[in-house]
């Protein structure tokens, strides 16, 4: 049977399929079954729906920002209030957000289900990761209800240090802190997993690549993270004990907290990346039903970006003093990075090619992820050249830059990955004409919020300014209606998964026609996630594999 | 028979199906070998993440000694030097029980292993007692971290605040419970309850002891400063290596001009040969924003690496309890193993403390 068999339109509905009628959801129940549960799939879901909650409260922060700035003076926030909220937004969205966004709702859910186990090798740690994420949460609605952080989301010396509100900089640094922790055992607990738990045939190169990108984040997770772990202790201890490391004034270096900020928080951007990545090499070859495009050189390449990313921090303190020689070689550096990225992208173009492409949700957002990051990256290599980052610095340049990889990259790809697995997680199928507006609003949102803003970095408008010249209020306009109209956009994608909970047709156990093992388990997985052994094979051999009208999805060809 | 060979279906609750699963082995791992491995991997990672944790604070410490060298000169002769070493010697010797440990795990000598593990834990509260003192004594000095250093002027005397007894105080309750668990477990005859209650209550011991230990000897280098320090006056050309032990009691002269000694800048040579002058620090470096650094800096470094030992007896003390519980044997010791890794990389990091704080001069 040839790839043009295959039906391109989703699946519809079929009898006769066999659902599974005991799974991980309704194995046990109450509330300390949950709260207590040592299942990863079911820490899983609760980061979903935790990290989803965080970026609904962060996301409240950007409208209220981009309300702000509709008029060019006197917005509706005080100049205090609006530090604040900016800060709020950004710390939100990074540390509580995006950092554990994939790989702790996601990649906990699929990791030890695509890997062919019954968990990750370390059960209990992996619950303790979250209830310190909970306890970061906390810490961070503390220091909200103190009101008062007002730092930016980089914490620099000597504002941190000289801010009135020191209760508010405690508590969320102390948050930062714990969150920290919460990641490094996420990161431990998968490395454990992937190297010491892969079942016999699961061989290193036979992995799913998501998994090979989850294991790449783990690795920065655990190199990287000790250091902000440690640098926003010494800032505690800065601003309880006034040890002076970081306050000029007693002779310490606030450069310094911006190395080991950075040493962290570029590689950082990785952790945030690297796991959207997987996911689209996911989608592209799963929904162009072709097998990926140079499986190894995008394994290899997420190695790559994992070690390069702690070679270029520099490239984000160019303006802040440091020897001409260091500024040069980080500009070199910087440049390295975006090669094994560029891979990734031409790998995925190259799946697409004479692929027999379904045209739904997931791989919308997946084209959508594309073109954005795309975008993003092109735009991160005039930032590294040293001679432009001197005047595109604190712009809207760097603004944009940066949402275009975080939101237009992570974030679409964290949705893609939601619907793609969604029948897999609730045993659901959502309603995917709906899903599928829902990606073009978004789209379209993004691009209108954040292309202006290119072009008001390029014109000098500095970035966290709570006033601005009059004659970029047109450009900030067409900015807030597009925030506006992505906020619809996610709205729709929201009550599209919500709706399927409810009235959403049961899930088969292979919606999309994939080959990796958590299609062969049923929707909703088991328990213990595999009734059978399961068969290791190619995970991107999809000619095995044959549309069954009767189960409204794919099966084994017989 | 591997892992996903069993159905899931069948079981209610995980553990009861898997007759071949012993209990000291997680249902998820199909045997000991993956499950010791799992455990040994993981705690490797972990100590990757102790490592670049320090390390945060070994830049600082590199970074601020390179510009600054003559504040690190200064300063670390407050260390005690003979209080450093003890503790190295006592962490030393605990890895040696540590190890013997493991050992006694894997060959199911339970009693031995409660004993290491005692002995171990007794070590680490020794260290703390030494340290209580070590850090009560700077503080009646004045010797505080940053914004709260206290310019030391010579001679000055130096009030009791009683800063030992407050450290004192936590692992004074901590001690009375063990004593009253130790005598309900005589009472009740109970093996196991007087194998949990004998080392904890010994450690609490141990701790009284390294204070004891502590205050004797910095009491000794007190008054051995003070004779050397009126020996000292009369003699102005004192020699060179003769002023080498000079600490915390003298080293702060009768002011012998007070010019501004810019070491920065000057080569390994020029430092050597003003060496001499560095005895008689001035008023640059003894402030907040000069000493006060270095002492922020030994705070925090000894201070992260005490938390470290806490945590390291909280898991000590864990192990002893499952090993009065004859848990341990050649198949299962993985625990044992790991958390005596944890405590040599405690003692590893020490290792590097001890000579870069203490034994500058
Ligand atoms: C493809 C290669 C990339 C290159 C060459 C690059 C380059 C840069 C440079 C040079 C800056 C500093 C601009 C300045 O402050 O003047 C920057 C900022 C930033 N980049 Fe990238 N970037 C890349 C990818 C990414 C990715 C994948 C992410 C996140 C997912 C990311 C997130 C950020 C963030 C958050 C900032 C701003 C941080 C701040 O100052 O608040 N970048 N990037
Ligand atoms: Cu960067």
């Amino acid at each position: 049977m040839s790839v043009a068999d295959r039906p391109i339109v989703s699946p519809a509905s079929g009898e006769g399929a066999a659902y599974p009628e005991h799974h991980f959801l309704n194995h046990t129940s109450g509330f300390l079954s949950w709260a207590l549960t040592l299942d990863h799939k079911r820490i899983g879901l609760m980061y979903l729906v935790g990290v989803m909650s965080s970026f609904a409260l962060g996301g409240m922060f950007a409208l209220m920002i981009r309300l702000h700035l509709w008029n060019f003076k006197d917005g509706w926030l005080s100049n205090q209030t609006y530090n604040q909220v900016f800060t709020l937004h950004g710390a939100i969205m990074v540390f509580l957000f995006i950092i554990p966004s994939i790989p702790a709702a996601l990649g906990n859910f699929l990791l030890p289900i695509m890997l062919g186990t019954k968990d990750v090798a370390f059960p209990r740690l992996n619950l303790g990761s979250f209830y310190l994420w909970v306890t970061g949460l906390v810490l961070f609605l503390t220091a909200l209800s103190i009101t008062g952080l007002d730092t930016g989301w980089t914490f620099y010396t000597p504002y941190s240090i000289e801010t009135q509100k020191g209760g508010a900089v405690l508590a969320a640094t102390f948050g930062v802190f714990v969150l920290g922790f919460s990641s490094i055992f996420t990161g431990l607990n998968f490395i454990v997993t992937i190297n010491t738990m892969r079942p016999p045939g699961m061989t290193w190169f036979r992995m799913p690549l998501f998994l090979w990108a989850t294991y790449a984040t783990s690795i920065i997770q655990v190199l990287a993270t000790p250091v902000l772990g440690i640098t926003v202790l010494l800032l505690s201890a800065e601003r309880l004990l006034g040890i002076g490391i970081f306050d000029p004034k007693l002779n310490g270096d606030p450069v310094t907290f911006q190395h080991f900020f950075w040493f962290y928080s570029h590689p950082a951007v990785y952790i945030m990346i690297l796991p959207a990545m997987g996911i689209i090499s996911e989608l592209m070859s799963v929904h162009c039903h072709k097998g990926i495009f140079g499986y190894r050189m995008i394994a290899y390449s997420s190695v790559a970006i994992a070690l390069f990313g702690f070679l270029v921090w520099g490239h984000h303190m160019f303006t802040s003093g440091m020897a001409d020689v260091t500024t040069i070689v980080f500009s070199a550096l910087t440049f390295t990075v975006s090669i094994p990225s560029a891979i990734k992208v031409f790998n995925w173009l190259g799946t697409m090619y004479q692929g027999t492409v379904s045209l739904n949700t997931p791989m919308l957002y997946a084209l959508a992820f594309i073109f954005l990051f795309t975008i993003g990256g092109l735009t991160g290599l005039p930032l590294g050249a040293l001679a432009l980052d001197m005047h595109m610095h604190d712009t809207y340049f760097v603004v944009a830059h940066f949402h275009y990889v975080m939101m237009g990259g992570t974030l679409v790809a964290f949705l893609g990955g939601l619907f793609h697995w969604w029948p897999k997680m609730t045993g659901k199928m959502f309603n995917d004409n709906v899903g599928m507006i829902s990606a073009a609003i978004v789209f379209v949102g993004f691009n209108l919020t954040f292309l202006p803003q290119f072009v008001l970095g390029t014109r000098g408008m500095p970035r966290r300014y709570a006033t601005y010249l009059e004659e970029f209020q047109d450009l900030h306009r067409l900015s807030t209606i597009g925030s506006l109209t992505l906020g619809i956009g996610l709205l729709v994608a929201l009550l599209v998964l919500l709706h399927s909970l409810f009235y959403g047709r049961r899930a088969p156990t292979n919606p999309w026609g994939g080959a990796t093992l958590e299609w062969v388990c049923s929707s909703p997985p088991p328990h213990d996630n595999f009734a059978t052994a399961p068969t290791v094979g190619d995970p991107y051999d999809f000619n095995g594999i044959e549309y069954d009208a009767k189960q409204g999805g794919y099966v084994k060809k017989a | 028979m591997t892992a996903i060979q069993e159905t899931a279906h069948e079981s209610e609750h995980a553990q009861d199906h898997h007759h071949d699963h012993p209990a000291w082995l997680a249902h998820h791992f199909d045997d000991a070998e993956q499950q010791f491995d799992a455990g040994k991997l993981g705690m490797w990672l972990f100590l990757v993440t102790e490592v670049l944790f320090f390390s945060g604070m070994f830049c600082a410490y590199s970074l601020y000694r390179n510009r600054d060298p003559q504040v690190f000169e200064f300063c670390s002769r407050f260390l005690n030097e003979k209080l450093g070493a003890i503790n190295t010697g006592v962490l030393l010797f605990s890895s040696l029980t540590m190890a013997w440990a493991v050992r006694a795990a894997q060959l199911k000598q339970h009693k031995l292993l409660v004993g290491m593990l005692g002995a171990t834990l007794g070590c680490a509260a020794m260290f703390l007692g030494v340290k209580a003192v070590e850090y009560s004594h700077k503080w009646e000095l004045g010797l505080f971290p940053g914004k709260f250093y206290v310019s030391q002027i010579p001679g000055a005397a130096h009030g009791e605040h009683g800063y030992l007894g407050s450290l004192c105080i936590v692992p004074l309750i901590l001690t009375i419970i063990a004593g009253v668990y130790y005598i309900y477990s005589l009472a009740t005859m109970s093996k196991f309850h007087q194998q949990v209650a004998g080392p904890i209550l010994v450690a609490g011991a141990c701790f009284f002891g390294g204070v004891q230990l502590g205050r004797i000897l910095e009491a000794e280098e007190t008054t051995h400063h003070a004779a050397e320090h009126a020996a000292h006056e009369h003699s102005p050309g004192a020699s060179h290596d003769h002023s080498q032990d000079h600490s915390a009691g003298e080293l702060l002269p009768e002011k012998e001009g007070g010019e501004v000694i810019a070491l920065g800048h000057k080569s390994i040579e020029d430092v050597k040969v003003m060496s001499e002058e560095l005895k008689t620090p001035d008023a640059s470096v003894n402030q907040k924003s000069m000493a006060g650094l270095f002492f922020s800096i030994y705070y925090c470094m000894t201070g992260v690496h005490a938390v470290h030992i806490i945590g390291g007896m909280l898991v000590i003390t864990w192990l002893i309890v499952k090993a009065a519980r004859e848990e341990f044997h050649d198949q299962y010791f993985g625990p044992v193993d790991n958390v005596g890794l944890y405590w040599h990389l405690v003692d590893f990091i020490w290792i590097y403390l001890f000579p870069l704080l203490y034994l500058i001069t």
